[in-house]
């Protein structure tokens, strides 16, 4: 089944930087042979800490092919820095060459051609084969996991997130942190968490009545002779970005007075090395360890950012280590009386086809799938598009949910969240009902139909561009734009929220939109308590069943200004 | 009888809007309020720190923390509500920290602001920029 196919030399970041003072160039073996999965894994161990790190695996148990963002805008400080970097600039940053392997994961460079010949990406059989090869090297290695794990599938709805939970039980973490994990509702994450065999980190959720810490904030690991304290962070945002109604006594909040404390309460246990395993988003991490003395590493998630080499902050390193089960960190440190002297850091690809499955994990998740097999692999339709998400503004899977919006629910303009999650498809694949939910897989999915006035609409727009472009990065909430079908808009990235949106124009007739006037729009994924309509990924399905075959034409609806 | 430009501005303002309070007036009230508590004089920085969420996860229960050690009276300000004076706390001689605690709500989006009368008459204040916002799509 596996074909060993012909692959460019592509070990991602064979980094070996010593000493907190800069980030050395990107290893870059030029040579042309045969990708082997030593090389992937090839490493020299280092130090005598070691940290692995996965994060935002979405429920994705089998490998995806995943297309990297082809914009992804910086505002403020954080212009133009890395993950703001994408395409021609961002290989040209990390000296790779287009067409490589790395060039495949970390892009979106000729996607579709490279995801055809290097494979699909992922799959936690072969980030089982990754994990236990660390910790041949380095017995107790800490797995830490960032969160967005019990969700996104078929299966994570069908079983209420037991086959991640039981699948990544097996791969032993020794902590994990949260934010979608909170959509399966408080009763269900209590009954999960209850049953974990590590602990639930989140030092920013609060009981929302009393105002006091709701879950344990860090764990603290004895390590190669050193302590380690591992402080978790949940998504802040999360009673907001997502029905707080689900979780109703719980409060967020990045919190950084309580970061600070946390860092200064586990410095004081005698911590030798403090590592915060975050759930923020990328720029709020990169905010909070400037502001934040004392934090050796942070972990990073929720943007689902790759970077190939660290970001340093300061004395503060901060890894990216991508989504979808794409990528896994390697972090050695070297970590002497309460001092990082030195690190060696490794993004990982998991190439599908090079990285052999481990049986043991992937023989569980054979007979975790089993029982939907046929609802799984059930051809719905074909697509002559390569479907993805990512991106600021827009991505193929939501135009083409946004013109399954409007016609099934006779829309005058469809709202579709700016999710980054999602995997992609690519061009001339069968649709199967599971590519569908695991680009709309949610417990909240009703697609609604609402008559919204002009002005409405332009509000819920520019309140969502400065959830994303707020110089500001503690007030922003880490998702995409919010994608719209079937009318045009020009943004400018730089304005304050209230005026970044012009020429709103409803492209069926290319008329202004009138602030007056009142439209029909169908969206999904309302935070509203109540919201009626049918699940988004019937009415997705039923849309492609009738079309048999599916094409998305090039979007040109969004001007964008100030990038 | 004669207007200041400050009383001109709420009249005019007033007539305009019957319902809600149009945004000079708003602002006037908020300078007003200010005036009246420092007396006119100006307010330092530093000695004063507020804590509030960046973005509200419920915009009618916003927790809102001010702490100025030494102060003899806080109040707190939401300039952008109707009536933007939320609280007025006055600490006796024998208090153990100048520090309060309360939740309020906020209509929209704006600089939460707090002042101190510190122990030697002086002026201290902070404001700290609070988001209310619809909310619905983090991903």
């Amino acid at each position: 089944m596996i074909s060993r196919r012909d692959f460019l030399q592509a070990t991602v970041a064979a980094s070996a930087i010593l000493g907190g003072s800069g980030v050395g160039a990107w290893a870059q073996i030029a040579a042309r042979q045969q990708l082997t999965q030593d090389q992937l894994l090839e490493f020299d161990t280092f130090g005598n800490v070691t940290l692995i790190h996965v994060t935002d695996i979405h429920g994705q148990l089998k490998p995806v092919w995943f297309r990297e963002p082809e914009v992804n805008i910086g505002v403020g400080e954080v212009r133009g820095l890395p993950p703001h970097v994408t395409g021609a600039d961002f290989l040209k940053l990390y000296n790779i060459e287009p067409g490589t392997p790395e060039a495949y994961a970390l892009s979106y460079e000729d996607f579709t051609a490279l995801a055809k010949g290097y494979g699909k990406m992922g799959g936690l059989d072969r980030v089982a084969t990754v994990v236990k090869s660390i910790r041949a090297a380095r017995p107790d290695a800490l797995l830490l996991d960032g969160g967005d794990t019990w969700h996104g599938s078929y299966t994570v709805m069908k079983t209420g997130a037991q086959d991640m939970v039981d699948a990544m039980n097996m791969l032993r973490p020794d902590a994990m942190t949260s934010h979608w994990e909170f959509t399966l509702g408080i009763d269900r994450v209590t009954e999960i968490v209850d049953s974990l065999p590590f602990p639930f980190l989140g030092a920013n959720i609060f009981d929302a009545e009393w105002d006091e810490p709701a879950y344990q904030p860090y764990e603290m690991f004895e390590r190669g002779g050193a302590k380690v304290a591992v402080i978790g962070q949940a998504f802040p945002y999360l009673p907001i970005a997502n029905p707080r109604w689900m979780f109703p006594d719980l409060s967020f909040g990045v919190r950084e007075e309580r970061m600070a404390e946390m860092v200064q309460e586990v410095r004081d246990a005698g911590a030798d090395l403090v590592v915060v395993l975050s759930h923020n988003g990328f720029d709020v991490d990169r905010k909070m360890a400037a502001q934040v003395p004392g934090i050796d590493v942070i972990l990073t998630g929720h943007t689902h950012d790759a970077l190939p080499e660290p970001v340093m902050v300061g004395q503060t390193l901060l890894i990216a280590s991508g989504s979808n089960g794409k990528f896994v960190s390697r972090l050695d440190l070297d970590v002497q009386n309460g001092q990082l002297l030195g690190f060696r850091h490794k993004l990982i690809p998991i190439f599908s086809d090079v990285i052999e499955p481990d049986g043991e994990m992937a023989a569980h998740i054979d007979a975790t799938r089993a029982p939907f097999k046929a609802e799984l692999e059930e051809v719905i339709g074909q697509t002559d598009t390569t479907l993805y998400r990512r991106g600021n503004f827009n991505g193929t899977w939501d135009d083409l949910i946004c013109n399954a919006l409007i016609e099934e629910r006779e829309a005058d303009i469809a709202l579709s969240p700016g999710f980054r999650w999602g995997p992609s498809l690519v061009e001339g694949s069968a649709i199967t009902r599971e590519d569908i939910y695991n680009a709309t897989a949610m417990s909240y999915p009703n697609a609604y139909r609402n008559e919204m006035t002009g002005e409405q609409l332009k509000v819920i727009l520019e309140d969502v561009a400065d959830n994303l472009f707020n110089p500001d990065p503690y007030y922003q909430q880490g998702g995409d734009m919010v994608r719209v079908g079937g009318m045009g808009y020009r943004i400018d990235v730089t304005k304050p929220q209230g005026e970044r949106l012009s020429d709103m124009t409803v492209l069926a007739t290319g008329e202004a939109v009138d602030p007056a006037k009142t439209y029909v729009v169908a969206g999904w994924a309302s935070v509203n308590e109540g919201t009626e309509g049918p699940a988004i990924f019937d009415l997705v399905e039923g849309w492609i069943r009738r079309k048999g075959t599916v094409s998305v034409d090039p979007n040109t609806s969004v001007q964008v200004e100030g990038a | 009888m004669t207007f200041t430009r400050r009383e001109a501005l709420v009249l005019g303002a007033g007539g305009l809007a019957t319902i809600t309070l149009a945004p000079a007036a708003m602002a006037a009230a908020f300078e007003d309020a200010i005036a009246a508590f420092t007396g006119g004089a100006a307010a330092g920085e530093g000695g004063i720190e507020i804590s509030a969420p960046e973005i509200a996860e419920n915009g009618n229960v916003v927790p809102v923390e001010v702490s100025a050690p030494g102060a003899e009276e806080i109040v707190v300000f939401a300039p952008g509500n109707p009536a933007p004076a939320v609280c007025n706390v006055k600490f006796g001689p024998l208090a153990g920290s100048q520090r309060l605690s309360t939740r309020i709500r906020l209509a929209k989006t704006q600089d939460v602001t707090a002042l101190a009368r510190m122990g030697d008459g002086s002026f201290v204040q902070v404001a700290r920029t609070v988001k209310v916002t619809v909310g619905g799509c983090g991903g």
